[in-house]
């Protein structure tokens, strides 16, 4: 791509209103959406908000909505885009604006101290390390890719259209309490949590989180669907319960 | 500077309303008409309770036959609590097995509740209603029993298998004699009992079974190997679903217009 020039409809206004405005730049090869974002807030915009930090897709601040899909605006190449109609760049839809491209996802903080923290077994050895075999524990490392941009949060319909934040915390931390409660080494039981406080139930398991997943985490076949089997083991399936009663008694 | 404004409200979207640029309404148009060509195909050939056989062949819409008129029934004909206002065929009493296990199956309900319900109708777009009860509650919260019709199913499955089985023991049509052969019917029911175990043993109620219900895998209770495999198999439960959705349509079809006469099986060997 040589220099050639694009436009950008950007997201200007806060709570209280706005709107998108066009804002023409020039782009080279291998510009993000983030670049140009920059560009235009130091050539055109200077009161420009937008969130960001490590520009490498790790730090998870700089999730945005780009052509209406939820992104990391650092991630998104400008050679994936159309150039030749302008690129749409908004706020994530799902929390409270602040101002242009910065949202308040600080519910998300709030509702993962609702989870039960990590409570291991008595540790293995007299120094109070623990033994694990990698086979028993990789499951689990998939989930601790998660760099919290919150973009699953965004695209979840539970929340997004419904708004259901006291019902339900959303596929991030529906993986954050997989990645406990399969963990080899925890003995807490978050499955009532699940059921009832964390509303494990809302999501049908339409899969727009894995889709957003910067990380590819397999959100909904390897933490949601899991979780759901979990809590029919503990609360529905009767056969089940019956077979850990008896175990139990054992 | 800006060039120009385009007023845009960042309120709750209406039905239908995103920002995404792309074809976003082919996927579930394409699941819709899937499914529903499926479903009315289906219910047709279960109401015809005829042509279910052919040669050594069964239509897997037929197959057990509980009760029914041909050979083949294990118990007769007709039972005499059939209701008198519902037609029978021996496809009404087995197909709803396979029937609720897809229906409660974790793919096809992501797929139909966007495809059927528009809940949502895909990602980031608009919904119809603002009301949501999701699997949380009657009658979604039924859902939860896809375990038990996973159960029932393996049983199907390998009633299934003897059916393949069966199918390359052709009887001649003068002396009665039976041989061994292959017939294209063979090959079609042969792929598609391969393509339903592909379906149900890579079913997320299976993989929990497995070993997802523990939190050391090397303690899985069918084993680290078998749960890899329907790890594995999981992956792409998705083609499992839609190729064996098609094959265990076409082996009735293929069955029905041989035994009606309008297709001639060919005999490979
Ligand atoms: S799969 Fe579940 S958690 Fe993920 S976006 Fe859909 S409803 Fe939300
Ligand atoms: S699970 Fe993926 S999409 Fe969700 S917050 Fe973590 S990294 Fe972001
Ligand atoms: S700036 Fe850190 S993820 Fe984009």
């Amino acid at each position: 791509m040589a220099a050639e020039r694009a436009t950008f409809r950007i997201w200007r206004g806060d709570a209280q209103g706005g709107t998108f405005q066009d804002y023409p730049t020039k782009v080279s090869e291998g510009m993000v959406v983030l670049d140009a974002v920059h560009q235009i807030q130091a050539e055109q915009a200077n009161d420009l908000a937008v969130r960001w930090n490590c520009k490498a897709g790790k730090c998870g601040s700089c999730s945005a909505e780009v052509n209406g899909n939820p992104r990391l605006m650092c991630m998104t190449r400008l050679n994936q885009l159309d150039l030749s109609v302008p690129v749409t760049v908004g706020p994530m839809h799902a929390f409270p604006l602040i101002r242009d491209l910065v949202t308040d996802v600080s519910w998300n903080f709030e509702a993962k101290k609702r989870i039960k923290r990590f409570k291991p077994r008595p540790p293995d050895a007299p120094d109070g390390t623990w033994r694990i075999a990698q086979g028993d524990v990789e499951r689990v490392q998939e989930f601790r890719k998660c760099i919290e941009c919150f973009l699953c949060q965004d695209v979840c319909h539970v929340l997004r259209d419904h708004q259901m934040f006291d019902a339900f915390i959303g596929p991030r931390h529906l993986v954050y309490a997989a990645a406990l409660e399969m963990h080899p080494l925890d003995t807490e039981n978050r499955i009532p949590d699940l059921k009832r406080a964390h509303g494990v139930g809302y999501c049908n398991i339409t899969k727009c989180c894995t889709k957003v997943c910067p990380e590819s985490i397999t959100i909904t076949d390897n933490a949601i669907i899991p979780l759901k089997e979990r809590v029919i083991d503990q609360l529905y399936d009767p056969v089940a319960m019956l077979f850990r009663k008896l175990r139990t008694r054992d | 500077m800006s060039i120009s404004t385009v007023p845009v409200r960042l309120a709750h979207p209406r039905f239908g309303e995103t920002g995404r640029r792309d074809a976003w309404w082919i996927q579930p148009l394409v699941v819709f008409l899937g499914l529903s060509t499926f479903l009315v195909y289906a219910t047709w050939a279960a109401f015809q309770g005829d042509h279910y056989l052919y040669g050594p062949y069964v239509s897997p819409f037929y197959s057990p036959e509980v009760f029914g008129p041909s050979a083949h029934s294990w118990f007769g004909p007709k039972p005499a609590v059939w209701p008198a206002w519902l037609p029978f065929s021996p496809a009404l009493i087995i197909l709803p097995i396979p029937a609720f296990f897809r229906l409660t199956c974790y793919y096809y309900r992501g797929a139909y509740y966007k495809a059927f319900w528009a809940d949502p109708p895909s990602c980031t777009v608009g919904e119809p209603r603002s009301s949501y009860w999701g699997e949380n509650s009657f009658p979604l919260i039924l859902q939860n029993i896809h375990r038990y019709m996973l159960f029932i199913s393996t049983g199907v499955l390998l009633i299934l298998l003897f059916d393949v089985w069966k199918a390359v023991w052709f009887a001649d049509p003068t002396t009665g004699a039976v041989s061994f052969g292959v017939g294209i019917g063979t090959l079609v029911l042969a792929l598609n009992t391969v393509l339903l175990s592909g379906y149900l043993f890579g079913c997320h109620s299976m993989r929990h079974i497995a070993g997802g219900c523990v939190d050391q895998l090397s303690r899985a209770p069918l084993g680290l190997r078998a749960y890899s495999c329907v790890t594995c198999l999981n992956r792409r439960h998705m083609v499992w679903a839609w190729t064996s959705l098609f094959t265990v349509g076409f082996s009735d079809l293929y069955v029905r217009l041989c035994s009606m006469g309008v297709w001639s099986d060919l005999r490979i060997f």
